[in-house]
């Protein structure tokens, strides 16, 4: 009972963003910035969606594993993957001494005190010029060869290929996660925090953990970002992250973890057609669409995936479905 | 008898008002122990007390001989103390299969396993299966619980205490809301906790009250007015006037 086994059509998604290499070889570098996106919001989903934990602040992680993912490229080793490590849990450890700040209060303070932790790290990063490079950022960062095989092309060959390969392994342990019975417990808390602690949650140290993995996952984004373009600056740690990374997640819908993977690929889509037209004005475009979608199209779009989903959920009491 | 849950001289203030005003009161094991008092007497505040949802301004709270006064909620519970809520508070977006199991997973240690499957576990299946079926509830069990019956969702909100296995069991007025039809399944589930379940029943409908009940304890104004034998209580002038008479009128 209580399993949730793969379904065709989640298997046909994947094969779908692999095979998108080969059909759009000149996209490749707009489809790893949507890949990295994507594991961006689905760190963001984690805690949002399966925690009820909202936050204007998320760039903070990103940010985080940027800089020491880049730090590391620069003065200590070049490996990809080393980097991509030390970002997670640099990130991670961020996540878990800051958890105690969101553990308290309603939605509206969670929303300041994670915005205040994101301009703080703004601050932070940018008065520590000597580490972060400050307004210049940390340029000349080259990366060494991915399982030193594979260079990091002009194309973004490796690039998409790494940022994919990282995004489905860390959604593969995410899946497994929420259908475990901490990610059940989590579910409880998100439902009704009084009825958790009354069943025996011990909701902060669930909260905390669960933050942690998602700062680590949003370090995770953050390390790619700063592998595969090469060049942290402190854009990565600005509070449009934070916004856009939760417009995904609107726009994909929270708690069944493709949201964000499909949030980014209609936000990129969106911003790339908006900005195509009208350079200036992106944002407001996709302002009002944001708008509308959530004043009327919201409930019908998230309608139909989740009447999908009710097909695809396997229930069986008793036995091993 | 053996006294399992206890307070002593435990008061509740919220800026002017008392509504929990020197109680001291016990529990026996395997007691059928009903909490009686008419609207706003403190009963649900008391509860709110026990299962450490408020923190008191002063008394003990005693669970099996042991101070337990500043113990948090979830460690109550994991020690045996649940409660129901009078307002329904369910998981809403899960089926009852999956909040049963959610209390199930957390009893059995469970909660801090992320990696493992929730259908891993042999326990944690059969434990819930037992429970939904035992609560009659295994016929829904797939339904998203905000979509379900207002008297089932009653259910729902006892079976979820029961899979937590108490030894104590606060049950905040479980029929209430329930329409006539239903509130006789509902009688019959907290008639049907196995007899080592010690049970404080707090409720407003004397038939029930009697009928459950071999012990009783009146609350007015935050106080224990009286506090007896079911007969005793009922011949008791004070609770005549102060509560049973007014409700026979009201
Ligand atoms: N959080 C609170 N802050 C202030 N006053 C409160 C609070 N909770 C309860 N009270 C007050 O305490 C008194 C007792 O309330 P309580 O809910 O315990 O009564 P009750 O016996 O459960 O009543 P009912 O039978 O209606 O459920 C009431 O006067 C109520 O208004
Ligand atoms: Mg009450």
């Amino acid at each position: 009972m209580l399993s949730r086994r793969w379904h065709p059509a989640e298997a046909l998604f994947w094969a779908g963003a692999v095979a998108a290499a080969f059909l759009f070889p000149r996209q490749l570098l707009l489809m790893n910035e949507i890949a990295i996106l994507a594991l961006f919001a689905l760190s963001l989903d984690l805690i949002l969606g399966y925690a009820g934990i909202v936050s204007l602040g998320h760039a903070a992680f990103l940010g985080m594993g940027a800089y020491s993912a880049g730090f590391v490229a620069l003065h200590v080793a070049s490996d990809p993957l080393l980097g991509l490590f030390v970002g997670m849990a640099a990130s991670g450890l961020l996540g878990l001494v800051t958890s105690p700040l969101v553990l308290k209060g309603n939605d509206l303070t969670r929303l300041m005190v994670t915005l205040g932790v994101g301009l703080l790290m703004l601050e932070l990063a940018n008065a520590l010029s000597f580490i972060t490079g400050g307004a210049d950022g940390l340029q000349g960062i080259m990366m060494g060869k991915l399982f030193g095989q594979f260079e990091f092309d002009l194309f973004g060959r490796t690039a998409y290929a790494y940022s994919l390969g990282v995004l489905f392994v860390l959604f593969v342990l995410a899946r497994r996660i929420v259908h475990s019975p901490f990610g059940l417990s989590l579910r409880a808390i998100r439902d009704n925090p009084l009825r958790a602690t009354a069943s025996g949650v011990p909701r902060n140290w669930r909260l905390a953990a669960v933050y942690t993995l998602s700062a680590a996952y949003a370090g995770a984004a953050g390390a790619l970002l700063a592998q595969t373009t090469q060049f942290v600056s402190l854009d990565v740690l600005d509070f449009h992250r934070s916004a856009d990374v939760m417009l995904v997640l609107i726009i994909g819908g929270a708690g069944y973890l493709y949201g964000g993977l499909i949030g980014s690929i209609a936000f990129k889509f969106l911003q790339d057609i908006i900005s195509g037209f009208t350079p200036q004005y992106w944002q407001f475009w996709i302002g009002l669409f944001l708008v509308l979608f959530v004043l009327g199209g919201r409930e019908m779009i998230h309608g139909g995936i989740k009447a999908v989903l009710a097909r695809l959920r396997v229930l069986k009491p008793g036995k091993r479905s | 008898m053996s006294v399992v849950l206890e307070t002593r001289a435990l008061v509740k203030q919220f800026g002017g008002i008392t509504p929990t005003d020197r109680i001291s009161f016990s529990l026996e094991r395997g007691a059928r122990h009903a909490l009686i008092g008419p609207n706003g007497a403190g009963k649900t505040t008391f509860v709110n007390l026990l299962t450490g949802v408020l923190r008191p301004t002063s008394g003990t709270v005693m669970l099996g001989g042991a101070d337990i006064t500043t113990l948090s909620r979830e460690a109550r519970v994991r020690i045996g103390l649940v409660r129901t809520f009078q307002i329904n508070q369910l998981f809403a977006t899960m089926t009852p299969l999956e909040m049963i199991a959610a209390v199930t997973s957390e009893r059995l240690g469970l909660g801090t396993r992320g990696f493992s499957r929730l259908d891993a576990s042999a326990g944690l299946v059969t434990e819930t299966a037992d429970i939904l079926a035992r609560f009659r509830l295994d016929d829904i069990m797939d339904e998203t619980i905000a979509t379900l019956p207002y008297g089932k969702q009653r259910q729902i909100e006892i079976a979820a205490a029961f899979a937590a296995k108490p030894s104590v069991l606060l049950l905040d007025e479980p029929a209430a809301g329930v329409p006539e039809a239903e509130r006789r399944e509902l009688l019959d589930t907290v008639a049907a906790l196995p007899a080592d379940v010690s049970v404080l029943l707090i409720e407003h409908d004397m038939d029930i009250v009697f009928r459950f009940a071999t012990r009783i304890t009146v609350l007015v104004n935050g106080q224990v007015l009286a506090d007896g034998a079911p007969d005793a209580i009922a011949r008791d002038p004070a609770v005549r006037t102060a509560y049973l008479g007014e409700a026979a009128h009201g």
